[in-house]
């Protein structure tokens, strides 16, 4: 594995082991020392031309973790606010020398795109693509469910999921849907049809318009935000009966299972899609899901670049 | 291929470095062994038994993966890490023993002592191998080995233990010296 651009790419025996070693390397943030030698010498470039804040700071955090030299790029304040393109940059990063480039773009497939170009050597991990996908979100969220839920199996069979909101514009959605079904998990998706995309039918997915009928089923629900900046198409009439139907509030936390967990990727609209009681509530882990996401990025640079990719490309192993 | 070691020739190697490690270190009160990821490990769980079958006291085990410290990661294909599972105790001010199948270059040693330093501050540290094949790259020496095995560098040695390969032995494969 040389890139990180979509959950298609890994098959369950790989998901699973960035999940097992994303476990292990919990361990060193749990420690007093939290850094380790092992990316000493490597240059990894944060190319954010999309605001972000945890995903970079997360991946940031985790490369200085282990070692890595970090140079954060975003696009404001830097020359793709000239208008410079993707090839320009990349070319410009090759220059100097990175081992891999973290993007975050607002069009979808840029990172394949950066992958698929002669214009770089280095690993190209997406970090979320338009309204594609974000495979490191859906990896640190499988891991929060399988800790708190799998009962020490390493994969997710015979758990329900619940992906509540925005999937019309969701690339946390799409890469969780892809890898919770993977790693045998069954995905609901609750959304008003407005908020679903076209060809929904083809995803490993069942869908619900109705969020009460679901509730009680699921061990763990995971709400998307309410992306407001792309909401002036009136997908729903107002945010008032949004939050009625969709939104997650303590009379739905109640007719949840004992154990179920409530999850959320961030940033949160407090009061929209998600109140501020059910947020911080006993079954919230979505402080932990920041926490987890260190780990499982490590995990990802650890697998991508500690080792030598073409020993592992041709199967010469010693 | 030749057989180095038969089964009953480990178990005897294992017993007595369990009594020399309690020889040394004057009882098992304040012992901690780690065994290195995989067969090391499974060296230190039959030491600890040993130990606690002469002592009639249990002793402090866990286990210590060594692959984030490596210097040869470059040079191979990525690989999965192990559990460290480091006993209740810790290693601080502790006299800890590393188990390991083979000492070969010292590397995997050089590494587990930086490993070890993430960890704490033990008051000692010793090293326990069942074969110390020779050709060290490091300065780096075993206090209890099971056997010296002289061997060329050509060849390679094989270790199997019943809970991962269903028998006991060491094997030489190669050219012989």
């Amino acid at each position: 594995m040389k890139h990180l651009l979509s959950i298609n790419d890994l098959s369950k025996v790989d998901a699973i082991s960035i999940l097992d070693t994303a476990q292990e390397l919990a361990r060193v943030s749990d420690g007093p020392m939290k850094k380790l030698p092992t990316l000493r010498g490597r240059t990894i470039v944060n190319l954010f031309a999309e605001d972000s804040t945890r995903t970079r700071i997360s991946f940031e955090a985790a490369a200085k973790r282990l070692s890595a030299d970090v140079i954060n790029f975003s696009s404001k304040g830097s020359s793709i606010s000239k208008g410079e393109s993707l090839k320009d940059t990349a070319q410009t990063l090759q220059a100097m020398g990175a081992d891999a480039v973290i993007i975050r773009h607002s069009a979808s497939g840029a990172a394949q795109r950066l992958a698929d170009s002669k214009w770089m050597s280095g690993s190209v991990i997406n970090a979320g693509d338009g309204t594609h996908e974000h495979p490191s979100q859906a990896l640190l969220d499988a891991f929060t469910i399988r800790k708190h839920l799998s009962k020490g199996a390493t994969d997710l069979a015979g758990l329900r999921v619940a992906i509540v909101g925005d999937v019309l514009h969701s690339r946390v959605a799409r890469s969780n849907v892809l890898l919770l079904s993977k790693l045998g998990a069954q995905v609901v998706l609750v959304a008003p049809p407005t908020l679903l995309p076209v060809g929904i039918e083809s995803w490993p997915c069942q869908i619900s318009y109705d969020l009460d009928e679901v509730i009680a089923s699921v061990d763990a629900i995971m709400m998307l935000r309410i992306q407001l900046e792309r909401m002036s198409e009136m997908y729903f009439p107002n945010a008032r009966e949004y939050s009625r139907y969709f939104g997650l509030n303590s009379d739905r936390i109640r007719a949840m299972k004992a154990e179920a967990i409530v999850m959320h990727p961030g940033p949160m609209n407090r009061g929209l899609e998600i109140t501020a009681d059910a947020a911080d509530g006993a079954r919230s882990v979505i402080v932990e899901q920041v926490a987890n996401g260190v780990s499982i990025r490590m995990a990802i640079l650890y697998l991508l670049l500690a080792g030598n990719q073409e020993i592992a490309e041709n199967g010469v192993s010693s | 291929m030749s057989l180095a070691l038969p089964a009953p020739d480990i178990a005897r190697a294992l017993i007595r470095i369990s009594h020399e490690i309690l020889e040394r270190n004057s009882g098992s009160a304040n012992i901690t062994l780690l065994g290195i990821p995989t067969r090391g490990a499974h060296l230190a769980k039959r030491i600890a038994s040993a130990i606690e079958s002469i002592e009639g006291t249990s002793v402090q085990m866990g286990t210590l993966d060594i692959t984030l410290h490596r210097d040869d990661l470059r040079m191979r294909a990525p690989r999965a890490l192990m559990p460290t599972v480091i006993p209740s105790l810790g290693v601080e001010g502790r006299d800890v023993v590393l188990v390991d199948d083979v000492l070969f270059s010292g590397r995997t040693i050089r590494a587990a002592l930086d490993a070890l330093g993430e960890i704490g501050r033990p008051k000692s540290v010793q090293l326990a191998v069942l074969v110390d094949r020779g050709h060290r790259q490091l300065p780096i020496r075993a206090d209890f080995v099971g056997k010296n095995l002289p061997t060329s560098i050509e060849q390679s040695v094989v270790v199997h233990l019943t809970e991962l390969d269903g028998a006991d032995e060491v094997l030489i494969e190669g050219p012989l010296p």
